[in-house]
């Protein structure tokens, strides 16, 4: 009986380790946002008070909001869509195995490895109106001065650059190591069948790495939807709430103005647009795109 | 139909490593001509300079005539069967066999016409919308020669095409293979590794090694005529036996010049009493090893002359150790030089 037991709850035990770290790291706070969107608290007085939906509509009348979730989607489109484009472009540049290449390799993959923070400084003194490098480059040929960091109309697109800037060389690795799987007589077969570069590229490359940027475009998603280092280091959100984004404001909500209530709400809202996009994103898009 | 001409053919790697020296070959026009040798002989190199998938480092190339040096291996007229297919995985069964047409710019209504025409004679019309994962071997083999036959090239070249099959349906597709050659009228350049493959299926056997050309004829004359003893070794199963000449010495004398004899295990029968003797050679030896094929049983005997392979047919079932006396036809006896180069000296 006891032994019967055992063998019932072995398996159970096996998985409980991850399975309590899943539930208190994972569930535990998303329960428990959900729970607190609900209320108003400061974090420090013992009580919370219940409000319903008041911290929801609240949100939905502030324009600043919206401003917000527009600067998020923007900042994520761009993003995604510069980031996976030159990534292609640069794997496909440096898709000849030589030594030049092997260490530009090395060279575009570089920043990925290095703390945010450091970046952030680096771009900072790049991108600074009066004496930064890009600006006296432009300078020579009789551009600018550009404002990269105080015009609100620049600032988000600046953050865009560094970001790319970031995340490009670990995108050209991915998608270099999945070019290079593609079996060479799939290349040949094209030849003999008068493909040209166009209908190659088309008809047998893109479909062969799709798998991968598939990967890429959900990954490089998420990591834009949770940006928080470069815009907390360099903008805090700024000018004019022009670089404001959703995981920004929460913690502005949150930890400056100690509106738990109110941050959690955006919290909810920020985990249900990454809910909507990652089931679309397996949904419809797995379908089109080629597994082996 | 067309020829194909290899002109003092070279092939180098990287300016480095040699694999084929002097190539010198006309494949004659709606031939099933067969490379055959050993691996690293440089048999699916010379097919993939034909195809134009590898540069020609000097000499000449000619299809039909022309010139084909410089010229894209789309634009050759020909087609290739690789030996792991090379299907386009993201496409389906049609889109791999239309895809040569669509970039030869034929309008759809011919394009449908013509897999319409293939698509029986491979027997894949119920598979025209599934992709090659979900396709067994067999099938992929077939969606790979319906898009060459698709093209109606003039040259059908194949990289050890059925390497991938399994035995039963290797020599199935050997069998469809033999027929699509004769309705096609299309010259075939085929290479493998497998001496039975070429003596099964083609019109022509070029036998190559180390880069050269062996020995070049009929599946008759080769089997029948080896021009060498590597081409004696080469070609049947098992191998011929040869036999050093001081080795043969033991049993028999031999003319001055010859250095090697060689003769076939099939030829070497049980010894019976009858008239013609004389034209016998006659020895004794024990069974070593036996290894049954079914209607025929391979035996290794310990002779005079050394360990030679015998192959009869299984009604005759002997035991390891037996004693047993053999007799072998003189016209049965190949003669080789030190050089290993037949000689057709009177047999006797």
């Amino acid at each position: 009986m006891k032994n019967e037991l055992l063998k019932k709850a072995k398996p159970y035990l096996f998985v409980a380790p991850a399975l309590i770290i899943f539930l208190v790291f994972s569930i535990y706070p998303i329960v428990s946002m959900i729970q607190l969107s609900f209320f108003e608290w400061d974090f420090i007085s013992p009580t919370r008070l219940f409000v319903g939906f008041k911290n929801y509509i609240a949100l939905f009348q502030d324009s600043a909001f919206y401003q917000t979730l527009s600067n998020t989607f923007v900042y994520m489109i761009l993003t995604v869509g510069l980031g996976i484009l030159f990534g292609v472009l640069l794997a496909l540049f440096l898709n000849k195995k030589s030594k030049v290449n092997s260490f530009m390799q090395s060279i575009i993959f570089s920043p990925y490895i290095v703390s945010l923070a450091s970046i952030s400084f680096l771009w900072m003194w790049l991108m600074n109106t009066d004496f930064g490098l890009i600006n006296y480059i432009l300078s020579i040929f009789k551009i600018g001065p550009i404002d990269w960091l105080g015009s609100p109309k620049i600032a988000l697109f600046s953050l865009v650059i560094i970001s790319v800037w970031k995340t490009v060389g670990y995108n050209t690795i991915i998608i270099l190591s999945a070019l290079q799987s593609i079996p060479k007589h799939l290349y040949e077969a094209a030849s003999l069948d008068k493909a040209n570069r166009r209908q190659t590229f088309l008809k047998i490359t893109f479909p062969m790495i799709s798998p991968t940027l598939f990967f890429l475009t959900i990954v490089n998603i998420i990591a834009s939807f949770k940006v928080f280092d470069t815009i907390q280091i360099i903008t805090q959100g700024g000018p004019q709430n022009s670089t404001n984004t959703l995981v920004y404001s929460l913690y502005e909500y949150g930890f400056k103005f100690y509106k738990i209530g109110y941050a959690s709400t955006i919290g909810v809202v920020l985990l249900v647009i990454i809910s909507i996009f990652t089931i679309i994103y397996f949904k419809l898009l797995s379908k089109k795109v080629h597994y082996q | 139909m067309s020829e194909i001409i290899l002109k003092n053919v070279r092939k180098d790697y990287d300016n480095k490593s040699t694999v084929i020296e002097n190539l010198n070959l006309t494949i004659a026009s709606g031939s099933f001509t067969v490379l055959v040798g050993p691996s690293g002989c440089g048999k699916s190199t010379t097919l993939r300079m034909i195809a134009g998938l590898e540069d020609i480092s000097s000499g000449e190339l000619y299809i039909d005539g022309k010139k084909m040096n410089d010229i894209d291996p789309g634009d050759r007229d020909i087609a290739m069967v690789f030996q792991n297919y090379a299907l386009y995985p993201t496409m389906t069964v049609k889109g791999n066999i239309e895809f040569g047409l669509i970039n030869a710019k034929i309008p759809k209504e011919e394009r449908e016409q013509l897999i319409e025409e293939i698509i029986d004679i491979v027997g894949l019309r119920e598979y025209l919308d599934k992709k090659p994962s979900q396709l067994s071997g067999g099938q992929r083999q077939r969606v790979a020669l319906a898009r060459a036959m698709v093209k109606k090239p003039k040259v059908f070249l194949m990289d050890e095409p059925l390497s991938n099959l399994d035995a039963k349906l290797r020599n199935q597709m050997r069998s469809e293979l033999i027929e699509l050659h004769h309705k096609l009228n299309a010259t075939f350049v085929y290479v493998t590794h497998d001496q039975v493959e070429a003596l099964s299926m083609a019109t022509d056997i070029v036998l190559m090694e180390k880069g050269k050309i062996r020995q070049h004829g009929s599946p008759h004359d080769i089997y029948t005529y080896p021009k060498n003893v590597f081409t004696a070794q080469f070609i049947g199963t098992p191998e011929m036996n040869i036999i050093e000449r001081q080795k043969f010495e033991a049993i028999a004398t031999l003319p001055e010049q010859i250095a090697y004899i060689g003769f076939r295990p099939s030829k070497v029968k049980m010894y019976e009493p009858t008239q013609d003797q004389k034209q016998k050679l006659v020895f004794t030896g024990t069974v070593l090893t036996k290894e049954m094929l079914g209607s025929e049983i391979i035996y290794r005997v310990q002779t005079n002359m050394g360990v030679v392979a015998v192959k009869m047919f299984s009604d005759i079932n002997l035991n390891l150790d037996d004693e047993i006396k053999l007799s072998l036809s003189y016209s049965s006896i190949h003669c080789f030089d030190e050089n290993k180069n037949r000689m057709d000296i009177l047999r006797s």
